[in-house]
């Protein structure tokens, strides 16, 4: 075991390291769904959306043996199943919310139908910079294995917060999202810009995907999901639609996910399993914390949730 | 009166309709699933009806399936009526079954089989009660979304579940699937005279007919519905929606929590992971094909549990993974979803006289 040589250092190195491994699914679901909530429509599907990726993620790199093709094609089977959503929830007297369950039942169903060949074979994974080099201590090494995908996510959050403030089509996005009527006069699309805000969500959650089955844990089992993807909805109303506090919260949830495991490294195995709710219970927290049933959250995109 | 009762009569057949053409029309669409997947789609209807309906044998199989589906449907029906989504039916479920375990081992050899029993039904119906509970009380006085707190709560109970059958509750003789110690036989909830169907099918028919009188011919079951279809009239109205919301909520998951118990009462005979067994969120699906109707649930419930049945033979005779029954529910749930939007666009279903169709009430969801 890695943290023999650390001692009980291993606990808050582990969790460091989990908050960059853990992190990267979390980051790319909550700014997808960042992206789809600014426009005013809610994706609770994207659960879904991140086994799909994570699936097609793992089967590309495994047929083709580039897992870049693989992280690429997790994009667009997210898109396939965000293209779904955004026509369905676009119908009249069609609730988004009711049809993001259905979504998680249909995109889990399509990921663990077709997933079900690659479960045995292991696939090439995302080649990672070690930036652990120099140390001999391999827990440490370990924790210092930094993903692309990770900062690809980190430098995303920045971008998309100057996309929403300083372009024309983060304008429409928010525009769409908070006063629909506005946009309208605009000259604006609603159903457009809703369509692509939502599946480009989805191109992000399904890259999500690909880092849980292509970095880490780097397997494809019907278990690789542990709801990241729900609680990326509950991370973005706590980062109040803030893509930068998406990343902030996503670094929050990967370092409470490592908790457990972190521990039984150390041989604490007493509530492991209570341990592994930590990442739930601090959301479920968070959300008493935060909401109120008097006002509206500050930063929610006002026609959210509205149905109009 | 007479055009009341067409109208009335209109929407009933609709309400009837577009959920069967719903379900006929995502048959359709698995069978070009199967078909793309290289399999006979007219093969696997024949087997799924055979393993559903086929035989008595098969539809006893079929029936045990549907108990506990009646019953988490419930679970989502009856907040619906309230404007509520709530989807922690898998998580009131299980805790459910861990208040039933627990009652079932502190009471069992202790007392009469028949109190036994009683033990585990309250406790299955208190806990999954409180469970659900908890989501009204934070959507009311917290105003936390209701549908994000069930589902976490979900992963809360099973991660209880893990916690409790791996540790204080692990039976030692259980290695390769930790489970609690069993219930003793005696107090296992029996089967029906001459089949194999356990007494959970009547618990579901009777929660899903009391919860049918309960929401329409009950002042209760109207207030809730009134606060669900505005509820700033109900306030003015002087209605106590936080008192409704909270008293819904508990009902519901008291439910999903007599699933749990008598999934451990009757089939397992102990908590472990089995208890999780996606029922909660089958459930789900059944709610909202029966459109919130606890009757109509009952028969949605059979069909459902029917498909849940054949995820066997799907596997053996045609090669096809288990998760199957999941993509044909997958279909199920968006057709349906899309077959919302159809509501009162078809003129047949409508009144042709020249009264005007009362409005409406607001959307449930």
């Amino acid at each position: 075991m890695a943290a023999e040589n650390v001692g009980w250092w291993g606990v808050p190195l582990a969790i460091a390291a989990g908050t960059m491994r853990g992190g990267t699914p979390f980051l790319f679901v909550s700014l997808g769904e960042c992206l789809t909530e600014k426009s005013g429509k809610i994706n609770l599907g994207l659960e879904g959306t991140l086994l799909t990726g994570a699936m097609s993620a793992y089967a590309i790199s495994y047929l083709t043996g580039s897992p870049w093709l693989g992280v690429l094609m997790a994009g667009v089977a997210g898109m396939a199943l965000g293209l779904i959503h955004a026509w369905l929830t676009q119908q009249p007297k069609v609730n988004d919310v009711a049809v993001g369950i259905a979504m998680i039942i249909f995109g889990s169903g399509i990921a663990f139908f077709l997933g079900k060949p690659f479960i045995q074979p292991s696939a090439p994974q995302l080649p990672t910079f070690n930036l652990g080099g120099w140390s001999s201590i391999s827990s440490l090494q370990e924790a210092l294995r930094i993903s692309p995908l990770f900062l690809l996510g980190v430098a995303l959050a920045p971008i998309m917060t100057w996309f929403f403030k300083s372009t024309r089509w983060g304008l429409f996005i928010r525009a769409v999202g908070d006063s629909p009527d506005a946009a309208l006069a605009m000259g604006v699309s609603i159903k457009k810009v809703r369509m692509l805000a939502i599946i480009a969500g989805s191109f992000l959650a399904g890259i999500g995907g690909a880092s849980l089955s292509l970095y880490y844990p780097g397997i494809w089992s019907e278990r690789i999901s542990t709801g990241q993807g729900l609680m990326a909805v509950a991370l973005v109303i706590f980062a109040r639609w803030q893509p930068m506090q998406c990343l902030y919260a996503s670094l929050l949830f990967g370092g409470a996910q490592a908790i457990g495991p972190a521990l039984q490294s150390v041989g604490i195995t007493q509530g492991y399993y209570l341990f592994n709710a930590a990442p739930y219970i601090l959301t479920l927290g968070i959300m008493i914390l935060t909401c109120s049933p008097t006002r509206t959250i500050s930063g929610a995109p006002g026609a959210l949730g509205s149905g109009s | 009166m007479q055009t009341r009762n067409r109208q009335h009569w209109g929407k009933t057949l609709e309400s009837i309709c577009l959920p069967v053409a719903a379900l006929l029309f995502s048959l359709f669409l698995f069978g070009i699933f199967c078909a793309a997947v290289g399999s006979n789609p007219f093969d696997v209807y024949a087997s799924i009806y055979k393993a559903a309906f086929g035989s008595w044998r098969s539809f006893q199989n079929t029936l045990i399936r549907a108990a506990p589906l009646m019953l988490t449907a419930l679970c989502t029906a009856l907040p619906a009526r309230l404007g509520l989504v709530i989807i922690g039916n898998e998580g009131a479920l299980v805790m459910g079954g861990i208040g039933a375990i627990i009652a079932g081992l502190g009471l069992g050899g202790h007392a009469l089989p028949l109190v036994v029993q009683l033990g585990m039904a309250i406790a299955g119906l208190l806990f999954g009660g409180l469970w659900i509970g908890a989501v009204g009380a934070l959507r009311h006085y917290r105003g936390v979304n209701e549908t994000i707190s069930s589902l976490l709560m979900n992963y809360i109970a099973i991660a209880l579940l893990n916690h409790l059958v791996n540790g204080p509750m692990k039976d030692p003789a259980s290695l390769n699937k930790p489970s609690s110690f069993p219930i003793p036989n005696v107090d296992m909830l029996g089967v029906l005279p001459g089949t194999r169907i356990h007494y959970g099918l009547i618990y579901g028919i009777v929660a899903c007919v009391i919860a049918y009188i309960l929401i329409q011919r009950t002042t209760f079951g109207f207030a809730a519905r009134t606060a669900g279809g505005n509820i700033r009239a109900a306030r003015i109205a002087g209605l106590p929606v936080g008192k409704l919301t909270m008293a819904i909520c508990f009902l519901a998951g008291s439910c999903a929590g007599l699933a749990g118990m008598v999934e451990v009462a009757a089939v397992h005979g102990r908590a472990n992971e089995s208890l999780n067994a996606n029922y909660g969120y089958s459930g789900i699906l059944v709610a909202f094909i029966a459109r919130y109707n606890p009757l109509a649930a009952t028969v949605v419930a059979v069909l459902l549990g029917g498909i849940l049945a054949s995820g066997g033979i799907l596997q053996r005779v045609h090669n096809l993974p288990d998760a199957t029954v999941l993509v044909f529910q997958g279909l199920v749930f968006l057709v349906v979803m899309y077959s919302e939007s159809l509501y009162g666009r078809f003129a047949i279903f409508k009144e042709r006289s020249e009264v005007k169709p009362t409005r409406q009430p607001a959307a449930v969801v």
